[in-house]
């Protein structure tokens, strides 16, 4: 996948080396296409640490790889919030010491004391946002407004839909659409979850998560299952998409750099945690890849028109949003066999 | 029989100090890696990832037997894995059937020109495949997509009225297959049909036979060793391939390189399973490749 090619070429910034001033070395587990190389070139000249990076593309592959042996060769990764607390009680994270980071007050109060990490004790808040799906306006000019668009498509949709491979986030979605809840273990829902999937599946022209931004720029997909602020930059780069606020509910999410366990360099690490606390150097982040930061001062450092993007916006009507829930090993395993069967 | 020097051979002490290096290489890469596998798959899975050392044989039941979404219904014979598998292996076979029919004549072509132009020749088969898998295969995708320059080119010329359609189908996988695998039936063909002694060809016209049967009766038997090395060659690697069916195929159809790929990368995290399906492939190539040097040897008796 396009990931590899991420992998491929992680760069290597020697800037604080060439000068002779090496501080030592940082290596970043994260998601593909999420931080501007500038930033991470800022930080090397200010602290003359080398950075290298690879990259991820979803929450499951950062836990396989991790647990398959990577840990021990990152210093730093961003779970998103249901995986921070999946990745904890896996024993794969270092708690921060009190004190340990400066700017830890920065942290916007309602995004402090959170249910996948009560007390912020692993983690700080990288950018957070919502899954939804994007609409081409070309296509298709009806009602987006509900998930029946991704589930139980019109015709001139039918074939031209991209999922995104992710397993978490799909069937939270399919969830709400049916109006039951996560992690349910209640047969007769399970059921029907399995076969709202199976149906939905034969519309399905792809599963995609690293292309879902290239499908609707392109055009080979209609409709695209996408985080917020990926749908925002494929609109910017020219598709004619509408992102959509389901009535039924919103998926929102949030992405949290946490320290990890047997890190090769803790104090970089920290570095580079207070470095993303700072509202310019997040803001910077949030410019890029258009989501939003939950840290205090950023909105003087934002571009202007990221207030008013739609993609950010959700309309006064929109329902509240629901986090993707960690399910127990019971749950869990139903749901992977459901996935399986969409997959096979 | 096997000659008696050989064994005689066996235990001169140089040779065992030559050899030893490429025995350790066959242990460390080979060996130890698949007798893990082995073991794995035998072993209770962890949730999220990761084995629990006890022995279990619940991978090879969830391969075999479905007992339904909730493991409780009576069980029947589970035909997930073995229609991915059945696809798989069409797909391969189909792959190596489109390798030889393009693979041949191109090799044949290359081995009977001018010896100092044939270089020439291997170094446009070659050049391709100097660029990574991976790119090959996602530049393959943007020219046969929807709105890629095939379809472009045929929809602005009106050949078609609507796009071909081929993303994201197993068609797409296909091509893919072909195409990633073709030099390595074009390679072992050339090498066998360039070492082949052309005056029989010639002696066989001299005696009437025509074109059609100088191929069939003098070339293609001398060719079969290359032709079968390239069958397999291009067979074996189809079969475990998941670039192809991610990246062409929509990530929708899996093929058991995807399939093993999703227990140990993606969102299933089992690995004992993983290690029971890649345990299960390695049994079919083995079978299949036993079989065929059984054949091979026969026929040099």
């Amino acid at each position: 996948m396009l990931k590899k090619i991420l992998v491929v070429s992680a760069i290597v910034l020697t800037f604080g080396a060439s000068s002779g001033f090496a501080q030592g070395k940082l290596s970043i587990y994260h998601w593909f296409e999420y931080i501007p190389q500038e930033l991470l070139n800022k930080f090397s000249e200010e602290t003359g640490i080398e950075v290298t990076m690879d990259t991820y593309d979803s929450n499951e592959t950062l836990l396989a790889n991790l647990k398959g042996g990577k840990l021990g060769s990152f210093d730093v990764a961003v779970p998103g919030d249901y995986m921070v607390s999946i990745m904890n009680s896996e024993g794969l994270l270092d708690e921060i010491q009190p004190g340990e980071l400066s700017n830890m007050g920065n942290i916007q109060p309602q995004w402090m004391d959170v249910s996948f990490d009560p007390g912020r004790k692993y983690s700080i808040p990288y950018q957070w946002g919502s899954t939804s799906f994007s609409v081409s306006r070309d296509v298709f000019g009806g009602d987006i407004r509900t998930m029946g668009i991704i589930f139980d498509p019109p015709d001139e949709l039918k074939g031209k839909i991209n999922v995104l491979d992710s397993q978490g986030e799909v069937i939270a979605m399919a969830s709400l659409y049916l109006g039951i809840p996560q992690c349910t273990s209640d047969r007769d829902q399970l059921q029907a979850l399995d076969e709202l999937l199976q149906g939905a599946k034969e519309n399905w022209a792809s599963f995609n998560s690293d292309g879902a931004k290239d499908v609707l720029v392109s055009g080979d997909a209609a409709v695209g299952m996408i985080w917020n602020g990926f749908g925002a930059k494929a609109r910017a780069e020219g598709a004619n998409i509408e992102y959509s606020y389901p009535r039924e509910g919103l998926v929102v999410w949030m992405d949290n750099v946490v320290l990890l366990k047997d890190a090769p360099n803790r104090e970089n690490a920290l570095k580079f945690m207070d470095f993303l606390l700072e509202p310019e150097n997040i803001a910077a982040v949030t410019n890029y890849a258009r989501y939003s930061a939950g840290v205090e001062g950023v909105d003087v450092f934002l571009d202007a028109d990221l207030k008013s993007q739609p993609e950010s916006v959700p309309p006064a009507d929109a329902p509240a949003g629901s986090f993707v829930e960690p399910c127990d090993e019971e749950v869990q395993v139903v749901y992977n066999q459901i996935w399986t069967r969409v997959k096979q | 029989m096997e000659p008696v020097y050989h064994q005689k051979r066996a235990f001169d002490p140089l040779r065992i100090w030559l050899l030893l290096p490429s025995w350790v290489v066959i242990g460390v890469f080979l060996l130890i890696p698949v007798g893990l596998m082995l073991l794995i798959s035998f072993m209770t899975k962890e949730f999220r990832g990761g084995v629990i050392w006890e022995f279990s044989l619940a991978a090879y039941d969830q391969f075999l037997i479905d007992r339904g979404l909730f493991g409780d219904d009576p069980p029947t014979i589970e035909w997930t894995y073995i229609v991915i598998f059945l696809r798989s292996i069409v797909q391969a076979t189909i792959a190596t059937i489109f390798c030889l029919i393009i693979g041949f004549p191109t090799a044949y072509f290359i081995a009977t020109r001018e010896p100092q132009n044939r270089t020439f020749w291997i170094f446009l088969v070659t050049v391709p495949y100097w660029v990574n898998l991976l790119i090959r295969t996602v530049s393959l995708k943007f020219l046969i997509r929807d709105n890629g320059p095939i379809n472009e080119f045929l929809l602005s010329f009106g050949l078609l009225s609507e796009p071909l359609g081929l993303i994201n189908t197993n068609i797409a996988v296909q091509l893919g297959l072909f195409y990633s695998y073709l030099p390595f039936m074009v390679l072992p063909i050339y090498a066998s049909v360039e070492r082949f002694n052309f005056t029989y060809s010639e002696a066989a016209a001299d005696l009437y036979a025509d074109k059609w049967s100088t191929l069939r009766r003098i070339v293609l038997p001398n060719v079969v060793p290359g032709i079968a090395a390239g069958c397999i060659l291009v067979f074996i690697p189809s079969l475990g391939a998941f670039i192809a069916p991610d990246l062409l195929g929509g990530a929708k159809n899996f093929m058991i390189g995807s399939l093993i790929e999703e227990q140990f990368k993606g969102n299933a995290g089992n690995w004992p399973f993983g290690a029971a399906a890649s345990m299960i492939l390695l049994t079919m190539v083995l079978i299949a490749l036993l079989f065929y040097t059984r054949q091979q040897s026969k026929g040099e008796v």
